[in-house]
């Protein structure tokens, strides 16, 4: 029976992993570039729950609302700051940007907190017995928010006007502009939302370990990434399928003893058979760009 | 008489080093269908984006309704009055054929009136009504050129420069462009056409431009032109 709690463990990492893809292919689609920082939002967002979940402040709403409005700030500064300038710019030359961004993250991260791991506690979990079966209440928290989050999210971007832009300037940025969308902001909205998402995933990640230290991002933002080319890069549901997929591998991996040593390493063999068998990923569409 | 709607002043284009536009000069009079001919390679695509604001001049000027179209962003430009069909269609593929046409009344916010537009472009392309819930990818070019003028056409355009709108389509739905872009005379619409079939693009046109290489050959009335020897020769096929 102990499959069924595996298999909600691992679609509850999967929806972290699918938040945080998210990110990273709506900015590829709509950008075109890949923003290797993404990852180092979590840990921002991860440090201001530590600071707002102190003794003497303790509240993890606020705490939480503020996490997301700080790295929705943080994630569009560092679009019109960093990224902006270089837009037209060879891809490799946004790309070493990224990579630079994610260090200087980790590095005030470093400078503010040092790198000793901070405790992290927002709520008190209890755990669930059914049937004889103890499922984690925060897996069925982060599971039942991840979708609700995810079904918003599709809907936005396939039912408003700001969703339909930010569609049409992914498929044809110059087209998208004879409609009259007005690209930078187009690219600052996905810049927002991707870290909004980032942010609540930093939340969930904090639910599966409460530490947290300048290099939290790195790991989980990585195997996103493997998560977003393997469901197609560029393609929403694609990222949603693509985490889940992940997750899931990743949580029977490390259920077998023979396997959990290697649960990373097969995280990443996945990546390099999607490379080879399908390059597109799974909802991806050939395109010419190369990533 | 009257300022031109559109008046381009010794525009000059570059692509890094290479001068695709060598300082051309033309205008389109208010309810005028003026065509810009020309082989491949002429410059005529690089003429409609530096218009609509996809590619800046190096030097020159576009003055558009009194208003210098190369200091306003491109994006500013199709809520002037000023739409562009262009080249190769470029719809969006993985959208539906509605969300398409909704996407061309962006930068409307007045829902009724944009029903209204949408109405009055589906009774024009029927076709268009029957699939507006597919993906416009699987249209056919004929209807995907269509989606293209209709998408336009949502932005309540004043002038229209299209580019191209022929190209690829069978001899049938070519001359089905044509009489659609001469509703657009009729409907008060004025219309700068970027046209390789030179012969036809004659027939509904008040005036042409013939580009070659960046500079503007000649220029005339299309009933004198098409009698032109020169112009027979080299653009006519005769
Ligand atoms: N993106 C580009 N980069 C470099 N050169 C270009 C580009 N686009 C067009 N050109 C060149 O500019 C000239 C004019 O091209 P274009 O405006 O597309 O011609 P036309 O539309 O009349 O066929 C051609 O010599 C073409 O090779
Ligand atoms: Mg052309």
């Amino acid at each position: 029976m102990s499959i069924i709690s595996t298999l909600i463990n691992g679609l509850s990492m999967g929806a972290v992993y699918a938040l945080i893809a998210l990110g990273y292919t709506m900015v590829y689609g709509i950008a075109k570039m890949l923003n290797f920082a993404h990852g180092d939002v979590i840990m921002v967002g991860s440090y201001v729950l530590f600071v707002f979940t102190m003794k003497s402040i303790k509240n993890p709403f606020l705490a939480i609302l503020l996490a997301i409005l700080f790295c929705v700030i943080l994630g569009v500064l560092v679009e019109c700051i960093a990224y902006r300038p270089l837009r037209g710019a060879p891809s490799l030359a946004v790309l070493i940007t990224a990579i630079g961004v994610s260090f200087l993250l980790q590095s005030v991260a470093q400078l503010i907190f040092t790198v000793t791991p901070k405790q992290v506690t927002m709520f008190q979990f209890n755990s669930i017995e059914f049937n004889g079966l103890t499922i984690k209440t925060e897996s069925i928290i982060t599971l039942v928010v991840g979708m609700i989050v995810m079904i918003a999210l599709t809907v936005f971007v396939n039912k408003s006007k700001t969703g339909r832009a930010m569609l049409a300037v992914s498929e044809d940025r110059g087209a998208a502009q004879l409609m009259g969308i007005n690209v930078n902001r187009t690219i600052v909205i996905t810049f927002a939302i991707g870290s909004a998402l980032a942010a609540v995933a930093s939340v969930f990640m904090l639910f599966i370990a409460p530490v947290t230290d300048p290099t939290l991002g790195a790991m989980p933002g990585i195997k996103a990434f493997v998560a977003a080319v393997l469901g197609g890069i560029g393609s929403i549901p694609g990222a949603m399928i693509g985490g889940v997929i992940l997750g899931i591998v990743e949580q029977f991996a490390l259920k077998y003893e023979f396997l959990a040593s290697y649960s990373d390493a097969i995280v990443f063999a996945i990546l390099i058979l999607v490379l080879l068998v399908k390059p597109s990923g799974i909802l991806g569409k050939k395109r010419h760009e190369k990533v | 008489m009257s300022e031109p709607l559109l008046q381009v002043k010794d525009l000059e284009v570059y692509y890094g080093v290479i001068q695709a536009l060598k300082g051309i000069s033309f205008h389109v009079n208010k309810g005028e269908i003026v065509s810009l001919i020309g082989a491949n390679g002429a410059g005529k695509t690089t003429t409609l984006h530096t218009v609509t604001g996809l590619l800046r001049p190096k030097h020159g000027s576009i003055v558009y309704d009194g208003k210098d179209l190369t200091k306003v962003h491109p994006h500013k430009i199709v809520s002037m009055g000023l739409a562009h069909v262009p080249e190769g269609r470029r719809i969006f593929q993985n959208l539906s054929v509605y969300d398409n046409l909704l996407l061309g009344a962006y930068t409307k916010n007045d829902k009724a009136k944009i029903n209204d537009q949408m109405e009055q472009v589906f009774e024009q392309f029927p076709r268009l009504k029957e699939r507006r819930r597919q993906l416009a990818g699987t249209l056919s070019g004929g209807e995907q050129q269509m989606l293209a003028m209709g998408r336009a056409l949502l932005s309540d355009p004043e002038m229209i420069v299209m580019d191209e709108p022929s190209m690829g389509l069978s001899p049938l739905l070519v001359s089905e462009i044509f009489e659609i872009i001469k509703t657009f005379r009729e409907a008060g619409k004025t219309v700068l056409l970027v046209e390789q079939n030179a012969k036809k693009a004659m027939t509904v046109s008040d005036r042409v431009y013939v580009l070659e290489t960046g500079s503007i050959l000649t220029e005339g009335n299309a009933a004198d032109l098409v009698n032109d020897e020169r112009i027979k020769k080299a653009y006519l096929g005769e």
